[in-house]
């Protein structure tokens, strides 16, 4: 009856990877992403080639809501979570048979989301004896950049979205140096801020990008713009000073032209960023400035880092729209790093809502 | 046929390999916390004691809630993402009713129980089977304690009935004031869900399991957003 003892899950894993890195073909990731309100899954080919992006977007749902409501979004994740990652595999012409590693984001986020993804990749994992790996989701907006081109070291990457504003210098593949980041708001956050007060809809960002092309930058709004030689961020000031401007000329009886007030807005959040950017990578000199995260949308944004960086004579990378916002190809090609140094997670990969980037699960 | 069973929705964690007429193998732990992080190694450890390979289960059986929100998520997002990936099926299990089980063979009425906040408990009414199982005999619901305990009154009578469940605790002296010598209070392991009575109960309806993709928590009420929104909208 006693058979031998059978490979533990660690060994399956180790075999698993042995077994794919000699026979030398394309690497497969499966990535996972559930860190806010999207349910996504991709697979993508040798770090570089998208085969398949799902995204089961929740925005229609929080709408009503004017914001993500993370019990809202923990339940549509756990609900979508396997038919998402077989849409991700049959449009890559795949099966999990093929697969040579799952690549998960477990933070930073909402922990209830994330969660949901981490334990989906870990019993996928252990079902199949597939190596797993943690990505922070940050490196994960950043490597976007690389299903475009090739990434050149040193670099400096601006990220950007609702929950991040970042600095990023990376000297080599999978190395994080946060230069500076926001000390109250992040970017996108106050776009949603301002949106509300403005009575745009949820989420504002677009809204306003699209009223600040219409109007003229004609209110005198602030910059924060620090220490001198601080790289870190702030709009909650900015923000305020749009709320009294807004309060002011009510009481005085006035309207102010709200796509001015975009305008003026969104000139003051874009000149920041896009000139703390440029001073780091100049700083540092970078042979590459990425722009990354669901900011990164932003015509204002995206325009202004394209006109400075050509006066600079410095290489911009912006990825498309597709991939600004978040997805699981970005976790798929930043996993894809880890998976040639062999540094996988193990089943105890827990999902972190305030992960450090510096922070590797790995050892 | 083995089984691999799960339980994450409340404070304990319990995982357990069974086969039609046996336990192979339970492991359960009440350290109240991080179930995210030690279940996979747990299931990953039994498993290993048995010497078994996730390719010999012909079958997932999880606790699919009422419970912590998230705890049960844990188990169900496992649980569903295991069968799919073996591509095995999956039941879901009422917690509750897993519960319910440390009591099969009382005669009375057996009355399993989680507090859910504010006065209330998730609850239901569960009767013995011939089978050796419990069924459900008064369905399960989010309620006033108080208000269940009357309903338990009318609907039950002079029957005795066994409180279960590790909440019962905080709540036992309103329990005892309102039902009196009709309440029974179960032994401290009672109080337990067991991932082996989930398993036992999903080993016979698992020829009945839908797709791995259709297993849904059963939560019991809508998220406090949507309920607010939904009053809002009722105004």
């Amino acid at each position: 009856m006693k058979r031998q003892n059978e490979p533990r899950y660690i060994e399956r894993v180790r075999e698993h990877y042995r077994r794919r890195r000699e026979a030398g073909k394309p690497v497969f990731i499966l990535g996972v992403e559930t860190s806010c309100d999207e349910t996504s899954a991709a697979v993508i080919q040798d770090g570089t080639l998208v085969l398949a992006n799902v995204i089961a977007s929740q925005a229609e749902v929080h709408k009503r809501f004017g914001g993500v409501v993370p019990e809202v979004a923990s339940r549509r994740h756990v609900e979508n979570i396997t038919l998402t990652i077989e849409e991700a595999l049959d449009k890559a012409g795949k099966t999990l048979e093929e697969i040579d590693a799952i690549a998960v984001t477990y933070g930073p986020g909402l922990v209830g989301a994330l969660l949901v993804g981490v334990a989906a990749a870990k019993a996928i994992s252990f079902a199949r004896g597939i190596p797993l790996i943690g990505v922070h989701h940050i490196a994960g907006h950043i490597y976007a950049n690389r299903l475009v081109t090739e990434m050149r070291f040193p670099l400096v990457a601006l990220v950007v979205s609702g929950g991040h504003t970042e600095l990023v210098l990376m000297k080599e593949h999978g190395s994080y140096e946060i230069l500076g980041e926001t000390r109250d708001d992040a970017a996108g956050e106050a776009y949603d801020k301002v949106a509300r007060a403005l009575g745009l809809p949820y989420p504002g960002g677009p809204h306003i990008d699209r009223l600040a092309h219409e109007g003229e930058a004609n209110v005198p709004l602030p910059r924060a713009w620090l220490e001198p030689d601080s790289y870190d961020f702030s709009f909650s000031g900015l923000k305020s000073a749009v709320l009294n401007t807004l309060h002011n000329a009510s009481q005085r009886g006035e309207t102010i032209e709200p796509a001015n007030l975009a305008a003026s807005f969104q000139a003051s959040v874009v000149e920041v960023l896009v000139e703390k950017t440029i001073r780091a990578a100049k700083a540092h000199e970078a042979r590459q400035v990425l722009l990354a995260g669901g900011v990164a949308a932003n015509r204002g944004l995206r325009a202004a880092l394209t006109e400075r960086c050509e006066q600079e004579g410095l290489a911009l990378v912006i990825p498309p729209l597709s991939l600004c916002t978040d997805n699981a190809a970005m976790i798929a090609a930043a996993g894809y790093i880890d998976y040639l140094k062999g540094n996988f997670a193990g089943l105890d990969l827990n999902g972190i809502a305030g992960l450090p980037l510096s922070d590797r699960t790995m050892d | 046929m083995r089984v691999l069973a799960i339980d994450t929705s409340n404070l304990v964690l319990s995982v357990a390999v069974v086969e039609e007429a046996r336990v192979l193998g339970e492991m359960m732990t009440n350290l109240q916390k991080n179930h995210s992080v030690r279940l996979m190694d747990s299931i990953s450890g039994l498993m290993d004691e048995l010497n078994l390979l996730p390719d010999e289960l012909a079958g997932i059986a999880v606790a699919q809630g009422p419970g912590s929100y998230t705890g049960v998520r844990i188990g169900v997002a496992t649980a569903k993402s295991m069968a799919w990936a073996l591509g095995i099926p999956v039941v879901g299990v009422s917690s509750l009713q897993a519960v319910a089980m440390n009591a099969a063979g009382f005669s009375g009425g057996i009355v399993p129980m989680f507090d859910a906040r504010r006065g209330q408990v998730y609850t239901g009414g569960y009767r013995t089977q011939e089978d050796g199982s419990v069924a459900l005999a008064l369905p399960e619901r989010i309620v006033l304690l108080r208000e269940w305990l009357d309903a338990l009154s009318e609907e039950w009578g002079d029957s005795p009935m066994m409180f279960l469940g590790d909440d019962v605790a905080m709540h036992r002296d309103l329990i005892a004031q309102r039902m009196g010598r009709r309440a029974v209070f179960a032994p401290a392991a009672f109080n337990h869900p067991r991932a082996a009575h989930i398993g036992w109960l999903g080993i016979r309806r698992l020829a009945e399991a839908g797709s791995p993709h259709d297993m849904v928590p059963e939560y019991l009420q809508v998220a406090e957003a949507e309920a607010k929104w939904l009053a809002k909208q009722n105004g």
